[in-house]
């Protein structure tokens, strides 16, 4: 057999280069993606805490503004420009670097291979360029906060002319060229990891692998791939014009504009356009980082349940209808653009039908529960938590996606509760399950439970704390991207509402240390994990804790089951592996 | 001072965590545990676990249940205007649904988390799926779906296409960095053509000074409305994306340059009415409190179009007062304003 030739002649000598630096090893490749995406969301947070000094305490001085911010904070109060190229790249970093390569990439190439029975991905060598793309691509983004005049202050949808005119703004100067530059380098990244997705999953499953035996991160994975190929495409398009709107004078998105004391020569065009190209990609991006969370949340609920998830043919069913509403309810974001009202109407009730398969797969989420035995470990807690999340961002989604209401909370702080809480909390959720569930498999150690707990418990008040009270700003009618809400004396009975939320901003910046500590600590120093800590049926479990290139050290095993025979009734364990065959007597679950 | 407790605070957060992993270890080690096995936590901790989820979810039931009688009273009051109340009402059962929908299923959440925690003999229960139940809660949720859309389509259609009894009042809403104006159609109730081409001198709206039904339009930076009226907004922009948001009205429409939007409504209450209303008093009052702590001015309360969509460093400063009040009062305002013509 090929793959286990290819197995054989790795067993040359490897440098460090090799090894860890220029790997094509999909493990290795997992744990850069990882901790790229660590440190990346150290920096989306720590925008982030800034900023809710600035929106808490508005006429306080805060030194530590004045050390971050250098020239634009003033005895420390920042300036409002800042302000905004704080809040978008934020946006950016977290939406693309934290929670598409961060989490896609890295449980994506992680699991892939040794959940389906593969040596490696269908492309070791694109696998790495994947990655090094995404290196480079943060280190521009990042490069971007030291340019003269700032980084881009669009908002991270970059809507033109804003965006389009550095008279406009000082961040569209050549800090929205980095930008645009970054996000370019970004796209190449994820498409070449999605296409090597797409192709290992299709080829390179074990005997006996069926797509129906799949384990559900696999589904989640593979359609998330589906979904990051068909639309990255649009915004890179919509990318491409902005940039010749901006450096070569063309007007796909301009028209009749005065700006600096002067007309420009742009006519014709429509900043319509480019909402429509950005919010194409946009929306199914949300379901790029929302799916892979969910896909591991149901393996870490049925493992730590000793439950089979409950009607995984629905789960299955829910991901695809999902996928496949996601590229038709875009306009929901634009319902008040000016858009043709009647399209309105259209993308209503798009939206909504999508809160029927997500409905679908909340219940299934809570009956996989039901009658349980729940171990809980960490990865269980937050994925409980997820649920928690998904089922209340996704309520608030019913809200806004009803045009007639979405008038009055359109951009409000509304807005900001809820994709939040559906999308940020959600998905932050999904990777620390994830995080907690695979580090033995990453690393071979274990990390500290008690420690995992804590920083559970403090996470999810913080994240609740934050996040919930925004809610009735939003209903009081305070507009998001405001960079004080003191020049309107209707907004200033809402100053302590933005106190609270800030103390548990801080709250929840703290007990991200305790991870921090947890995961450099234990990769290190964490006690040797067993092979099959959590008593789980997939194949990833039955490689050696030592990684070894190819991943088996002999024959790749068959697969005879489904990966959910847990508590399985007549059997003497609680959990059956996938590469244990039916027994004489047993009757085979439908799958 | 800051910076000393920041240290003591960060000192002692380290030495806690310290603390814990030597417990951790301590503890591991001297239940002889070197290699083990399993990395599931024991027993204690499921059953720790279990009660700590139920508490935090008793906590979030609780706070959420609190926070709309507590926060409640920092929502816009009533809406101000005819096609406010519609959406205002759909706005009311939409949160009754989800809330109930909220309140069924965070809890079941939580207790089946206490509920099975795996303490000492829980065993499993082996359920694949139930189609029975997996069809009921897609078709519940099917038809309750089925319900909002229809109500709510129904609803957007009709405040996008208002059909009128008398002809609106028109009046265009003009957005550049950093601030509003506003227009009148004037006597003919027809805006005079503009294009930011236009823009000279005085004319800063780009009026089309040939256009003969621009002469009598009114430019005002206070825009004074009858109740009762229809009116019809035109939304323009000068530069970049600005957003004509009115909360009070239930209005917001993006101004987009190259494009002119629109948005009709009617008001229905008067400034001096909505200054009657108790919610509004209460905020009022709640506000002037923390003004006159902090040395300010007091405030009265007042209609106010903001820009709600991002737009540059002073876009959290794009304000135009608006002030709805009876015909005569509105007709008296009408005539002491300069038409196009008298300002040129
Ligand atoms: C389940 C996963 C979901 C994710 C990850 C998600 C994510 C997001 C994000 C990122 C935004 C912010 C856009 C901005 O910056 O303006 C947003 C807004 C929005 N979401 Fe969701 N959402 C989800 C579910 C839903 C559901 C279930 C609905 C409706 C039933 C919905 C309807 C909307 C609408 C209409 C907006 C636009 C609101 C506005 O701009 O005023 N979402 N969502
Ligand atoms: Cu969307
Ligand atoms: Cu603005």
């Amino acid at each position: 057999m090929a793959a286990e030739v290819h197995s054989q002649d790795h067993h040359h000598e490897e440098t460090f280069l090799t090894k860890y630096i220029f790997s094509m090893d999909h493990k290795m490749i997992g744990k850069q993606f990882l901790i790229t995406g660590i440190i990346m969301g150290l920096i989306g947070m720590g925008m982030s805490l800034l900023f809710r000094l600035q929106l808490a305490w508005p006429d306080k001085s805060f030194p530590i503004l004045d050390t971050f911010l250098g020239k634009w904070s003033d005895d420390g109060v920042m300036d409002p420009n800042i302000y905004l190229a704080l809040v978008t790249i934020h946006g950016t970093i977290m939406v693309f670097f934290v929670l598409t390569a961060g989490l896609s990439g890295t449980f994506s190439n992680l699991l892939i291979p040794l959940q389906i029975g593969a040596r490696d991905m269908a492309s070791g060598f694109i696998n790495m360029l994947s990655y090094w793309f995404f290196f480079l691509s943060s280190v521009v983004m990042v490069a971007s906060l030291f340019v003269p005049d700032g980084p881009a202050a669009a908002g991270w949808t970059i809507y033109p002319p804003l965006s389009a005119l550095p008279q406009a703004m000082p961040g569209s100067g050549m800090g929205m060229t980095l930008w645009l530059v970054s996000m370019t380098l970004f796209i190449a990244s994820s498409l070449l990891g999605a296409l090597n997705y797409i192709v290992t999953v299709l080829n390179l499953r074990t005997k006996g692998m069926s797509m129906t035996r799949l384990p559900l991160t696999i589904w989640a994975f593979f359609v998330t791939a589906i979904l990051g190929v068909l639309s990255f495409p649009v915004l890179f398009s919509a990318a491409l014009l902005l940039l010749f709107d901006r450096s070569m004078g063309t007007s796909f998105y301009l028209s009749d504009i005065f700006v600096g004391g002067e007309v420009l020569g742009y006519s014709g065009g429509s900043p319509i356009l480019y909402e429509h190209l950005f919010w194409f990609l946009g929306h199914p991006e949300v379901y790029i980082i929302l799916l892979p969370a969910l896909g591991i949340t149901s393996e870490v609920i049925a493992t730590n349940s000793r439950k089979p998830i409950f009607g995984y043919r629905a789960m299955v069913g829910s991901i695809l209808m999902i996928a496949f509403l996601s590229f038709i309810v875009w306009g929901h974001h634009m319902f008040v653009t000016g858009m043709n009202p009647f399209l309105g109407t259209v993308f209503t009730f798009t939206t909504l039908l999508i809160a029927i398969p997500s409905a679908v797969k909340a219940f299934n989420y809570l009956t996989t529960l039901w009658k349980g035995n729940l171990q809980m470990t960490p990865a269980m807690l937050f994925s409980i938590g997820l649920v928690s999340t998904f089922i209340t961002g996704g309520l608030t989604g019913i809200i806004l996606g009803d045009s007639a209401l979405d008038i009055n909370v359109h951009d409000t702080y509304f807005v900001v509760a809820h994709f939040h809480i559906v999308m940020g909390l959600s998905a932050i959720f999904g990777m620390y399950a994830g995080i907690y569930h695979w580090f033995p498999k990453m690393f071979g150690r274990m990390m500290i439970r008690p420690l995992g707990y804590i920083h559970f418990v403090l996470t999810f008040v913080a994240a609740y704390g934050v996040f919930y009270p925004m809610h009735f700003l939003g209903l009081a009618g305070l507009p998001r991207r405001y960079y004080t809400n003191t020049s309107f004396p209707m907004f200033d009975n809402l100053a302590d509402i933005n106190v609270i939320i800030s103390v548990f901003a801080i709250l929840g910046g703290i007990a991200q240390v305790i991870f921090l500590f947890n995961f450099f600590y234990c990769a290190l120093r964490g006690k040797r994990s067993p092979q099959n800590p959590w008593r789980s049926n997939t194949l990833e479990w039955t490689t050696p804790v030592k990684h070894i290139h190819g991943n088996w050290p002999g024959e790749i095993p068959e697969v005879h089951r489904w990966p959910y025979d847990y508590s399985k009734p007549g059997m003497d364990e609680d959990f059956v592996p996938q590469i244990v065959p039916i027994h004489d007597n047993e009757e085979a679950s439908g799958h | 001072m800051t910076t000393l407790l920041t240290a003591v605070v960060v000192i002692l957060a380290i030495v806690a965590i310290v603390q814990i992993v030597r417990i951790f270890e301590v503890s591991s080690t001297m239940s002889g545990e070197d290699e083990p096995q399993t990395g599931q936590p024991t027993k204690k901790e499921n059953d720790l676990f279990g009660k700590i989820m139920l508490l935090m979810g008793a906590g979030l039931v609780i706070f959420s249940i609190w926070s709309f009688f507590s926060w409640g009273d920092y929502t816009l009051p009533k809406p101000a205007s005819e096609h406010g109340i519609e959406t205002d009402r759909l706005l009311w059962i939409t949160f009754g649904v989800i809330g109930l929908v909220y309140l069924i299923t965070q809890p079941l959440l939580f207790w089946f988390a206490y509920k099975y925690r795996g303490r000492k003999g829980q065993k499993a229960t082996y359920i694949e799926h139930n189609n029975k139940l997996e069809a009921i809660w897609t078709i519940i949720p099917t038809i309750v779906l089925a319900v909002i859309i229809l109500y709510g389509i129904f609803t957007w259609t009709s405040i996008m296409n208002p059909e009128y009894e008398e002809e609106p009042i028109v009046v265009e809403l003009y957005a550049k960095q950093f601030g509003w104006t506003a227009r009148l159609a004037g006597e003919d109730n027809i805006l005079g053509e503009a294009n930011v081409r236009f823009i000279e001198g005085a004319n800063t709206l780009g009026i089309d000074e040939n256009d003969f039904n621009g002469l009598d339009d009114i430019i005002v930076d206070e825009l004074h409305l009858p109740v009762g009226k229809p009116v019809l907004l035109k939304m323009r922009s000068q530069d970049v994306i600005h957003s004509a948001y009115i909360p009070h009205f239930r209005v917001q429409m993006n101004c987009v340059p190259g494009t002119v939007t629109q948005f009709g409504f009617t008001p229905n209450i008067t400034t001096a009415e909505m200054r009657q209303d108790s919610k509004v008093m209460r905020q009022i009052a709640h506000i002037n409190e923390l003004r006159d702590d902090m040395g300010e001015e007091p405030y009265e309360f007042d209609f106010v179009l903001l820009c709600n969509k991002i737009c540059g460093s002073a876009h959290y400063n794009m304000q135009l007062k608006i002030v709805v009040e009876t015909e005569e009062e509105y007709n008296q305002w009408l005539k002491e304003q300069k038409t196009f013509a008298e300002t040129l």
